[in-house]
């Protein structure tokens, strides 16, 4: 029998009033149900390259799709019930409320599993995490955005925010290389964004085949061919890590600041909320104080590129 | 906090009315090493009689309360070709008897990181919230290093703390439920007399270490050795079997995983503990591996316990238990390494300085 003066009685957290309310991780401190995810149906699917899909997402709920919005570089957590979670950065507009465009390489366990998934399918998505892209403080300047094979879906983001606001920017060029031809992500936009928008945009290939008609070489010859005025310059870097290296040091002898310069990182994540380590570089956490870092912050940060 | 002082045999029977009522975990011998040393383990407890107060340390730390190696994240139910995420954060109240300072230390440095910042783990929450801490002062092992960092005296983190000053327990109490608790009990405020003792028994324990580690100024020699060979030499040795971080008690690195249940109709994400130190730690889908070598490892784990935390919240994650060092197969110990990566620094030293003119 027990003595109830000595039993510790139960605390329980779920009862606090915040807990049942849905999770909003823009206002980060109120959210309990961290796990908890958006449920959404894919859309659509479209298949870019042989290694490349495009899914477009909707959150169902209609409470949770207002309360879902992300800035240009941010990513979010992509589950797939039973098979586990990816991070994937968002590769469409953050004007664009209604859908949620994720571009996505076969290359894991849940990446695979995701390509066999049809459209009407139910995913969840936790999100957005991470930093982002300074836009506002870009406006009003050259942009220089250099991709290296699937970095160009997370420069999609930030490419439709200057699409849509481009009398706030000067010159804008997209530079993009890849290894084969067949491997070039968005070929159907590069018209949009050349005509359209008065992006300039240089796409490079590394090993060229027959029907490739552009140049051939590695990233960093295609500054070539055009003129970059260091003092007025912000360049936004994305790709493998063996390109960051080359491109930033090529960019910091040019005279660009290191603040002006902005790397979007890659890492293993498995929670994104900062509390399973696996992103960390040095002391710094990938999900929460990345994935954007200025060029400063990575110089400072041990291993990071 | 108040303070006061219980006599032994009133203790026993406190602890024992606390450890009746309550699903309660204390130290108990499990086993004795080849050496025929006594090893101890947090385990369920039926009455006093069965804690081993007296006990060095444990093999394991009392994190597995809070951090179970394996713990459910959430739940997916297949139903009609969709699914229902499901998540339920429950943990029973429990009792641990005899943590010591730098178990306790731990437990609040895990505080800080799990529960502050953007995310606060509810997972974690619940189960600390419903834990009923009772830490217990020791004299330390010979290779114990808490008193370098600062860890040999704890004031927070616990509901009740004992000091043993010879006949009777000095007694810390720092949470309500403890004081209601201790209010059936025969306690009266110290005297003078036994608050000498306490500060006796407190300078002996901070007398007692042999072991010492210097840690000024690491974060920054952490930095600047980032490529000193002394990471590949311990890196070399290192067998990345992950044992260090199982047994710490302030490392919290995990992974989640999901699986699938064998009849189909759900799925369940896991939680499991991880060490830096196993080969797939930070390699992403594709292939590529952002810490390749053994030391590359090895020295990321250094650098998160002694500077990556120091660097965000101004406190090391080590608390220096030297647990890790005692459960390594290959002998590395962060008194060694440390002091490796010291002597690194002073050679370096000896070559800019001239040398004092001999006769």
């Amino acid at each position: 029998m027990l003595d109830k003066r000595f039993v510790i009685p139960l605390q329980e957290i779920n009862r606090e009033a915040f807990a049942s309310s849905i999770p909003d991780f823009n206002h980060r401190s109120e959210i309990m149900k961290t796990d908890m995810g958006y449920k959404c149906t894919i859309t659509n699917i479209v298949r870019l390259t042989e290694q490349e899909k495009l899914f477009q997402l909707r959150i169902i709920d209609n409470r949770e799709r207002d309360i879902f919005k992300f800035k240009p570089g941010q990513f979010l957590m992509l589950e797939l019930p039973g098979y586990g979670e990816v991070p994937i950065s968002i590769s469409s507009s953050n004007s664009n409320h209604e859908f949620i465009e994720l571009c996505i390489r076969k290359a894991g366990h849940v990446t695979s599993a995701l390509f066999t998934v049809d459209e009407g399918s139910h995913v969840a998505i936790r999100g957005p995490f991470g930093s982002s892209f300074p836009m506002d403080e870009m406006a009003g300047h050259n942009v220089l955005l250099i991709a290296g094979g699937l970095g160009v879906a997370p420069l999609r983001a930030p490419l439709f925010w200057i699409n849509e606001h481009r009398d706030r920017f000067l010159n804008v060029h997209l530079l993009y290389g890849v290894k084969e031809p067949s491997q070039l992500l968005f070929t159907y936009q590069f018209d949009e964004w050349e005509l359209i928008n008065h992006i300039t945009l240089h796409a490079i290939v590394e090993h060229p085949t027959g029907e490739w008609q552009g140049k051939s070489g590695i990233i960093t010859e295609l500054f070539d061919d055009i003129s970059i005025d260091p003092e007025n310059t912000y360049a936004v870097v994305c790709g493998p890590p063996v390109m960051f290296k080359c491109v930033c040091n090529y960019l910091d002898k040019l005279g660009i600041p290191m603040n002006r310069m902005f790397v979007s990182l890659e890492r293993r994540m498995h929670c994104g909320m900062g509390k399973c380590c696996r992103c960390m570089v040095g002391s710094t956490f990938t999900c929460v104080d990345g994935p954007v870092f200025n060029y400063w912050s990575v110089m400072n940060l041990k291993e990071a590129i | 906090m108040i303070y006061k002082v219980i006599s032994k045999a009133e203790f026993k029977r406190f602890i024992d009315a606390l450890v009746r009522n309550n699903s309660s975990f204390g130290p108990r011998q499990v086993d004795s090493d080849f050496r025929g040393k006594a090893l101890y383990q947090f385990l369920p407890v039926a009455s006093f009689d069965d804690i081993a107060l007296d006990y060095t340390a444990t093999s394991s730390s009392a994190k597995h309360f809070f951090l179970p190696f394996r713990e459910e994240l959430s739940r997916f139910i297949f139903h009609d070709e969709d699914w229902e995420q499901q998540i339920t954060y429950d943990a029973n109240p429990i009792v641990l008897i005899g943590l010591r300072p730098c178990d306790i230390s731990a437990l609040n440095i895990l505080d800080d990181v799990l529960l502050n910042g953007h995310y606060p783990s509810p997972y974690y929450l619940a189960k600390r919230k419903n834990t009923f801490v009772i830490g217990m002062d020791h004299l330390p092992l010979p290779d114990c290093f808490c008193k370098s960092m600062n860890h040999h005296i704890v004031s927070s983190g616990f509901n009740l703390f004992c000091s043993d000053i010879g006949e009777e327990y000095y007694l810390s109490i720092n949470s309500s439920k403890a004081f209601n608790f201790l209010k059936e009990f025969d306690t009266r405020d110290p005297l003078d007399e036994e608050n000498c003792r306490l500060a006796e028994r407190r300078k002996l324990i901070s007398n007692s270490f042999l072991t010492e580690i210097d840690v000024t100024g690491l974060p920054s020699i952490l930095d600047i050795e980032f490529d000193s060979p002394v990471w590949e030499k311990w890196g070399n040795k290192c067998l990345n079997c992950g044992t260090c971080a199982m047994v710490c008690p302030s490392c919290y690195c995990y992974s989640v995983e999901e699986s699938m249940e064998t009849n189909l109709n759900g799925a369940v994400r896991q939680k499991k503990l991880y060490s830096c130190n196993l080969v797939d730690f930070a390699e992403v889908a594709g292939g590529h591996n952002f810490r390749p070598k053994n030391g590359d490892r090895l020295k990321y784990r250094y650098y998160h316990q002694h500077r990556g935390f120091a660097e965000n919240d101004n406190q090391q994650i080590c608390v220096g238990c030297n647990r890790c060092g005692r459960a390594c197969l290959s002998d590395i110990n962060p008194k060694n390494v440390i002091n490796d990566l010291r002597m690194e620094k002073e050679s370096c030293l000896t070559n800019v300085l001239s040398s004092p003119c001999r006769r």
